[in-house]
């Protein structure tokens, strides 16, 4: 039927999505990572209102432990699509005492991050935020609805869920509540790689294969970086690796790839015997980590 | 690439999570690291056989205890398409999950455990598929390698859930399966103890399905989600109507209706997503210019000239209660019918069905969560819809508490 490799009714049911935001809420914001489930989420907007300019900011939570490459991909894309970027700090979170930095060689501002978005959706009053969680990449995401409402603490409630019935979407909510919205939610990451290849999006570099300074802990590559607490015995050396998800340098775990490429990437993912998440070190400190960091209000 | 959607029901019990397993080995879609996840879980647990269940029942609470309360997507692909799985329990307590999971499907899996045959919750799953117009239903009959392979077991099952299948009146496709999900038995590849048994594997079934073959033929209706205006230089004058065309085609030169207006104008361009089309199917996200400069707004809908939907403000409508309190008649609720938002009120009682017998009464005292019965529904503005029979995307509507905000039923219309 359809020559897309693609299912591009997939993106149908995106754009949808997105316009679903559009007319329900007055303050919708997309939350931006830098990953490239973010940067399709960009895309999907642009189609979304074409030919008009995307109706709300985009909204990156900066954790001050970004690749460099993902910070200037972020400019860059702002300005390509004029959509208006708002950035909030974690670091002035913890300036202000709102956050306190994690100690130890597993130190990361992953948690940290919970906090400085709750504060930015409260000062922004924000009602919508829309982001690229999608449901195959963790158990408890498999669980979370097209629009998932949040109380005025942020929380998640999985035992409360409004079920989604057909496409129709019950943006409704009380005051100081907001809904997180999720219009990828039915994608793979091979569904992500492939639309990248169709659409011909930009990535950042660091997703394609490059020489770097990387550590070997727990049997994951970590990138070297002034952020990450290393013991003595863990000395750096080169390698070349690409990264199949994008996080903190502080816990994001390379591969050892020579995928250069879009294609070689796909060939990669389709062979590959581990999944996505298995290189996020933030999902394995227990096995019902994304949970609870939803419950609280995490992405 | 497309997409088929596909509900299943059912509890551990019955091997569901071992069939879907199954489905996700044989096609290679599960990686290594989940998998061993599972493997370790399950011996925590001091299971003696690894818990597939474990891959969907993702919740702290689900894991403990054992089974699966919410809806569950899986997703996994052939070279052909993308299936995507709405896995929910089969427990009566769990029917709004269950019709949750359903209303998206083209096709479900009924479950049955040869040993037993038909029992009450078979008889559910078959009359939520019958409710939701499901237009094709694969009855498992799984665990054929506990009753020898044997092909009266077999056949018993297939003429009981053909004869309930007529009383309930579904009119869909009823195809039935042999499996033995634990060993792979007809799932993916052919089974080589049931030679009595010639017809295609699950898979093969799944495969062969069309998608969206009814919603195309259907007629149009495009419920109006946001109008496009860029107030730009360069599209000063551009007006476009976005939606997602829930039935049917629309083409460029088409004549069409505009509801509630019913002004009639011209589509002199469509575009799909940004790209600029001559036609657009069911299930598009587009946007369409007219000719006339129409006053549309949020909610409307564009229609053929010659096949409009009926205007109605008051109806009757199957409705599944979802709401922990139970339904109070003299309240007021609001309800959306695809993108449309309108106040209503409950009328009347009509009927309820009893779950457990399947059979309609008359005792209508209470609507209860899980409860399905028969109301009389008046709107404050008129509606533009369908019977849900004739054209479910457009037939279907949920009501919503306009103090809770929670979504507490959904209904599909059965008369004007």
């Amino acid at each position: 039927m359809s020559k897309s490799v693609f299912p591009r009714a997939l993106e149908d049911e995106a754009i949808y999505i997105m316009r679903e935001v559009a007319a329900q809420f007055e303050r919708p914001a997309l939350l931006f990572s830098g990953g490239k489930d973010s940067i399709v989420l960009v895309h999907l907007a642009r189609k979304a209102f074409f030919p008009a300019k995307v109706p709300f900011p985009m909204m990156h939570i900066d954790t001050g432990h970004n690749f460099e490459e993902t910070i200037e991909f972020r400019d860059w894309l702002a300005q390509e699509t004029g959509i208006r970027l708002i950035v909030r700090y974690v670091q002035d979170s913890i300036n202000q005492g709102r956050a306190k930095e994690e100690t130890g060689k597993y130190a990361s501002r992953n948690i940290l991050q919970t906090v400085t978005l709750l504060d930015a959706i409260e000062e922004l009053k924000l009602d919508a935020c829309i982001g690229g969680a999608r449901r195959d990449e963790e158990k408890a995401r498999a669980k979370e609805r097209m629009f998932s409402v949040r109380d005025d603490f942020g929380q998640w409630d999985a035992k409360k869920q409004r079920p989604e019935l057909f496409d129709m979407l019950n943006g409704k909510i009380n005051v100081g509540e907001n809904v997180r919205v999720f219009p990828i939610s039915n994608w793979t990451e091979l569904d992500v790689w492939n639309y990248i290849k169709e659409e011909n999006l930009a990535l950042p570099s660091i997703y394609f294969s490059h020489k770097r300074q990387i550590i070997e802990r727990d049997g994951l590559y970590w990138p070297a970086s002034p952020f990450l607490n290393t013991t003595e015995d863990e000395i750096p050396f080169e390698a070349t690796v690409r990264f199949r998800t994008v996080g903190d340098m502080t816990c994001t775990a390379a591969v050892l790839s020579d995928a250069s490429n879009i294609d070689t990437i796909i060939e990669e993912i389709k062979e590959a015997v581990i999944s996505e998440r298995g290189a996020r070190i933030d999902d394995k400190r227990s096995e019902a980590a994304m949970e609870k960091r939803k419950n609280v209000g995490y992405f | 690439m497309d997409i088929l959607r596909i509900a299943t029901a059912g509890s551990v019990d019955d091997g569901k999570s071992t069939l879907i397993g199954r489905l996700l080995y044989d096609t290679k879609s599960i990686t290594k690291d989940k998998l061993e996840a599972v493997e370790a879980s399950s011996k925590r647990k001091g299971l003696d056989f690894v818990d597939l269940s474990l891959l969907t029942d993702g919740l702290i609470a689900e894991r403990e205890q054992g089974i699966t309360i919410d809806v569950a997507h899986i997703y996994f692909s052939t070279d052909k398409r993308k299936y995507i799985i709405a896995d929910t329990p089969g427990h009566v307590e769990y029917t709004r999950n269950m019709i949750t999971g359903a209303s998206n499907a083209e096709a479900s899996i009924v479950l049955i455990d040869a040993r037993n045959g038909v029992i009450e919750q078979t008889k559910r799953h078959l009359f939520i598929s019958n409710l939701l117009k499901i237009e094709t239903v694969f009855v498992c009959i799984n665990k054929m390698d506990l009753v020898g392979f044997d092909e009266t077991v077999f056949n018993k099952i297939k003429a009981d859930v053909e004869e309930i299948a007529k009383k309930m009146g579904y009119e869909g496709d009823l195809d039935f399966v042999p499996i033995a999900a634990k060993y792979g038995d007809n799932v993916v590849q052919p089974s080589t103890k049931m030679n009595w048994y010639s017809g295609p594997t699950l898979l093969e079934y799944l495969e062969e399905l069309p998608v969206h073959k009814k919603e195309d033929a259907l007629p149009a209706r495009l419920p109006v989600q946001f109008v496009i205006r860029p107030h730009s230089d360069q599209h000063h004058d551009f007006r476009g109507y976005a939606g997602k065309l829930s039935s049917g085609q629309l083409h460029v030169g088409q004549e069409v209706l505009v509801l509630p207006s019913s002004r009639t104008s011209k589509i002199t361009k469509i575009y799909h997503a940004q790209k600029e089309v001559d036609s657009a199917r069911s299930e598009e996200s587009i946007t369409v210019e007219l000719q006339d400069d129409v006053d549309i707004s949020r909610g409307n809908m564009i229609v053929p000239a010659d096949a409009a939907p009926t205007q109605t403000n008051a109806f009757v409508a199957t409705i599944s209660w979802m709401d922990e309190q139970a339904l109070t008649t003299s309240k007021s609720f609001l309800l959306q019918h695809g993108v449309n938002v309108v106040k209503a009120k409950i009328t009347g009682l009509q009927s309820k069905l009893d779950i457990h017998t399947m059979e309609e009464t008359n005792d209508v005292s209470q609507f209860k969560l899980n409860d399905i019965g028969r109301v009389g529904i008046k709107t404050a503005k008129p509606i533009f819809a369908d019977l849900y029979k004739d054209n479910p995307r457009n037939g279907a509507f949920i009501l919503i508490d306009e103090f809770s905000n929670n979504t507490v039923a959904v209904g599909f219309m059965d008369k004007f």
